[in-house]
């Protein structure tokens, strides 16, 4: 089955780690997509911060749509990076969630979800 | 011959037990849709219901419930092929299951049996996945597993028939679109995996301990133990297994004596210990020296050790109060939560004395504050040190908060009791 991995942290409380304990996790990150390599159908993308983000939204009442300065939600945790991967089954994905090197921080958070099957083409 | 309703009844309730998880996990083995294997065997119970009222039981129930859940599995894929059709889907897995042995002649013979036994256990580890919630990971196991209705379930849990209904679909649904495996994991994974298993099944015995109706050998209460027998019966080499089992036997064999005959409850002191059925304690100490082989404790043993400690004492006041205090402390390691450190201050006050447990109930009072028994104990320590109007106020307190009419009837009595003694005195 297909999956995204959302990796998620609460940028405040990322900036409370040391910028050589960041380095040092860094490199387990790039441990870690080696060693799930053949997993991933698409290692997808690390995000920039949550402040350069634009979100255009439906507008609340009436006319088109809307562009907003900022990310789609208020939430304190924002979405930092996405991968998809095509394991067996949830547990498998849950194993590779588990060892996501970077879960030693506070906040920090990998969401996981199966993506939608339109059926082979 | 004609057979009673009861009957029949009777053995639909037995056959469930042993052989509907079964058929639902060999059925979804055959068509990989756990929505169709679990839907098809509800139906074939209710239809088994009807015909075995009507027309007397079958020679081999399980056959006839295997043969009856297939046929509506058939029925079942059909017509979503169908639906699929006309909704303008692809043609997908669902169809070349359809075409393939399902629809064959082969169908009802050429195929393996029901599931054996092992697979039944795979299918509760699935529907007590922790990512599934806690209340879905009930209802599914008891649904799915058991073999109960939506209806008993809701009764069971107090909890209207829709909620129950609502929260059985979306965990089937979450279980095949998120792709949770109905399999016993790895070794890794299993010690925790298999703490979430035991405690929806601790969960599923804890809803029928209070139940009156329920504190005979069948019922919600009797299912639970199944469902501890056959995790021990499949992983024999898990302590923690046994010691829930070991627990839930010792519980079973005090719950005669835990009503008496008007229904209402009798405390652990009160009980008549001559009617705990001492043939299951030795079975349960029998499993608990089966657990303790291992020597890997945790706190379904613990539990049950406490348990067993109360079993094997000819009274309350010549309970080993110092082994259960032990005991406790041992467990609050596994398990700090304030209720296990309130149970523990009942034993104290045995071991120690009212006013030492009173200073450690009050300790916990904060974290408690919404909980019945924490003032029902209270209540009780601030009566043996003879300060009866604290102890009225603190039994007003939990009858304020108790919920279950067990609870709230010992409740009623013993502020009945106080008022009757200072009528009495004044």
């Amino acid at each position: 089955m297909k999956y995204v991995l959302m990796y998620t942290s609460r940028p405040d409380l990322d900036e409370a780690v040391p910028a050589e304990r960041q380095a040092e996790v860094y490199q387990q990150i790039f441990g870690w997509f080696e060693k799930y390599g053949a997993t991933f159908v698409d290692s997808g993308a690390e995000l920039q911060g949550a402040h350069t983000a634009t979100t255009v939204k439906a507008p609340a009442d009436g006319g088109g749509p809307v562009v907003v300065d900022g990310p789609f939600t208020e939430a304190k945790e924002m979405i930092g990076g996405f991968s998809i991967v095509d394991v067996p089954d949830l547990d498998a994905a849950l194993a590779m969630a588990r060892e996501w090197p970077a879960l030693v921080f506070p906040g920090v958070a990998v969401e996981i979800r199966p993506i939608v099957d339109h059926g082979e083409m | 011959m004609s057979h009673s309703r009861d009957d029949a009844d009777a053995l639909l309730a037995d056959t469930v037990r042993r052989e509907a998880s079964s058929v639902v996990a060999f059925l979804y083995r055959l068509t990989g849709d756990f929505d169709v294997a679990e839907e098809a065997v509800q139906e074939a119970l209710v239809s088994a219901l009807h015909s075995w009222r009507r027309d007397g039981l079958p020679d081999v129930p399980g056959a006839w419930l295997t043969t009856a859940a297939k046929h509506r599995a058939v029925d079942l894929l059909r017509r979503r092929a169908r639906q699929r059709r006309l909704e303008g889907g692809l043609d997908g897995p669902l169809d070349s299951a359809l075409d393939g042995p399902l629809d064959g002649p082969s169908w009802s013979d050429g195929l393996p049996g029901p599931a054996d036994a092992d697979d039944r256990v795979p299918l509760l580890f699935g529907c007590c996945h922790p990512a599934l919630a806690v209340e879905a990971r009930l209802a599914l196991t008891l649904r799915a597993v058991v073999g109960l209705t939506t209806a008993r379930i809701a009764a069971a849990f107090l909890v209207p028939e829709p909620t129950v209904a609502q929260r059985i679909v979306r965990a089937k649904r979450k279980i095949g679109s998120a792709g949770i495996p109905l399999a016993i994991p790895g070794p890794e994974e299993l010690p925790a995996r298999l703490d979430d298993v035991l405690t929806v099944v601790c969960l599923a015995y804890t809803a029928a301990f209070l139940d009156p109706s329920a504190a005979g050998q069948g019922g919600l209460a009797a299912d639970a133990v199944w469902l501890a027998e056959l995790v021990c019966a499949t992983l024999p080499g898990e302590p923690e297994a046994w010691g829930l089992l070991g627990l839930l036997t010792l519980q079973q064999a005090r719950a005669r004596a835990r009503f008496d005959a008007d229904g209402s409850l009798v405390l652990l002191p009160d009980q008549d210990r001559s009617r705990w059925d001492h043939r299951a304690i030795a079975s349960a100490e029998r499993y608990l020296e089966r657990a303790a082989v291992w020597r890997r404790p945790g706190r379904f043993q613990l539990h049950a050790a406490i348990a067993a400690c109360h079993a094997s004492a000819p009274t309350w006041a010549e309970t080993d109060w110092l082994q259960i205090l032990t005991l406790y402390d041992v467990l609050v390691r596994y398990d700090g939560s304030p209720v296990i450190r309130l149970n523990r201050a009942v034993a104290l006050a045995e071991y120690a004395g009212p006013e030492r447990a009173l200073h450690e109930v009050d300790a916990l009072a904060h974290r408690l504050s919404g909980y019945h028994l924490l003032h029902a104990t209270r209540a009780e320590l601030l009566r043996r040190l003879g300060r009866t109007d604290e102890a009225t106020a603190a039994d007003r307190e939990a009858l304020r908060l108790a919920t279950e009419p067990v609870d709230r009837d010992i409740l009623s009595a013993r502020l009945a009791a106080a008022q009757e003694r200072s009528a009495a005195d004044a």
